[in-house]
């Protein structure tokens, strides 16, 4: 990755045109030709220094069921636990974390409604309560990575 | 807020533009679309808010990041909104929230994940948000994640 790429990355975190073509009118402002800015995001792509090149949607605009959930989950039976919560197909990460709540989840839902009997289901499959901690506020969303 | 065409684009769209000259008149192409209509709803998507921002998504691992902690403070409840939008701004913040507490195992009802190179980079933005949320903060926590047991991504389906 040289200065360049840096500066593509830096640069086209947001703010990507929707134009006829806008990897031309991108790179104008980069200083780049529209070949050369698509085949250096394709070798960023590749080379896995960016997830994607793509739009971020909003999830809960989006019309679905969101929300992170915890459980404290004893450490004999957490693999147990996990292949239990991973089943669901609703279960979009999850994560172990120091702490007594060491198991940290996002359900995601077709259907907003769906999220409560998703947790449910998983409180009556392992036997332990489920926290939701639904978002009430969101104040900010997207690092903008310095590279 | 939606269609099922916004849909079908969401679902053409959410893993990567087309990397090539004209990628919306590509995209277009792939679902039988005029190219002015679906530019169109993108830039409708982006006023509403359902599209954040289009553009570069990096792999904040593969770009050095290694560290993250999930820090939690329970803040008086009357300033949470102004100290979230504080806390939110500070550049190695990438998300914010506000969620309920469970006493007495969950006091806390703001959410920051940090982001740095190494956990003692994590562990020093983690003081300067202390510093910045002063005394309306009764405590706080850092949680790092120890393994990760699952990550799909959110995805549009059906």
């Amino acid at each position: 990755m040289d200065q360049t790429d840096r500066r593509i990355i830096n640069a086209l975190q947001g703010g990507f045109p929707v134009s006829e073509r806008p990897f031309g009118d991108a790179g104008r402002a980069l200083g780049l030709e529209e070949e050369e800015l698509i085949g250096r995001i394709r070798g960023l792509v590749e080379a896995g220094a960016l997830s994607r090149f793509a739009p971020m949607y909003h999830a809960e605009r989006l019309g679905g069921g969101l929300t992170l959930a915890a459980m404290a989950v004893p450490e004999e039976c957490f693999d147990t636990v996990a292949a239990l919560v991973n089943a669901h197909p609703e279960i979009a990460h999850n994560y172990a974390r120091a702490h007594a709540l060491n198991m940290w989840f996002v359900v995601a839902t077709e259907r907003p409604e769906d999220v409560a009997r998703v947790l449910a289901v998983i409180a009556a499959e392992t036997g332990l309560e489920v926290y939701d901690m639904p978002k009430r506020e969101e104040f900010f969303i997207g690092l903008r990575f310095e590279v | 807020m939606i269609d099922t065409t916004d849909r079908r684009l969401i679902q053409a769209t959410q893993d990567g533009l087309p990397l090539v000259p004209h990628p919306y008149h590509a995209v277009a192409g792939t679902l039988g679309l005029d190219p002015e209509e679906v530019m169109a709803r993108l830039r409708r998507m982006l006023e509403t808010g359902v599209i954040r921002r289009i553009g570069a998504v990096p792999n904040h691992y593969a770009l050095g990041y290694r560290a993250n902690g999930m820090s939690v403070w329970d803040v008086v409840d009357e300033r949470i909104t102004e100290i979230g939008r504080q806390v939110g701004a500070l550049d190695f913040v990438s998300h914010a929230y506000h969620r309920p507490r469970h006493p007495p195992l969950w006091p806390y009802n703001l959410f920051a994940m940090v982001h740095g190179r190494s956990r003692d980079e994590v562990l020093a933005h983690v003081e300067a948000i202390a510093g910045v949320i002063g005394p309306a903060a009764r405590a706080h926590d850092v949680l790092f994640s120890t393994r990760i047991l699952k990550k799909t991504g959110l995805r549009l389906t059906g």
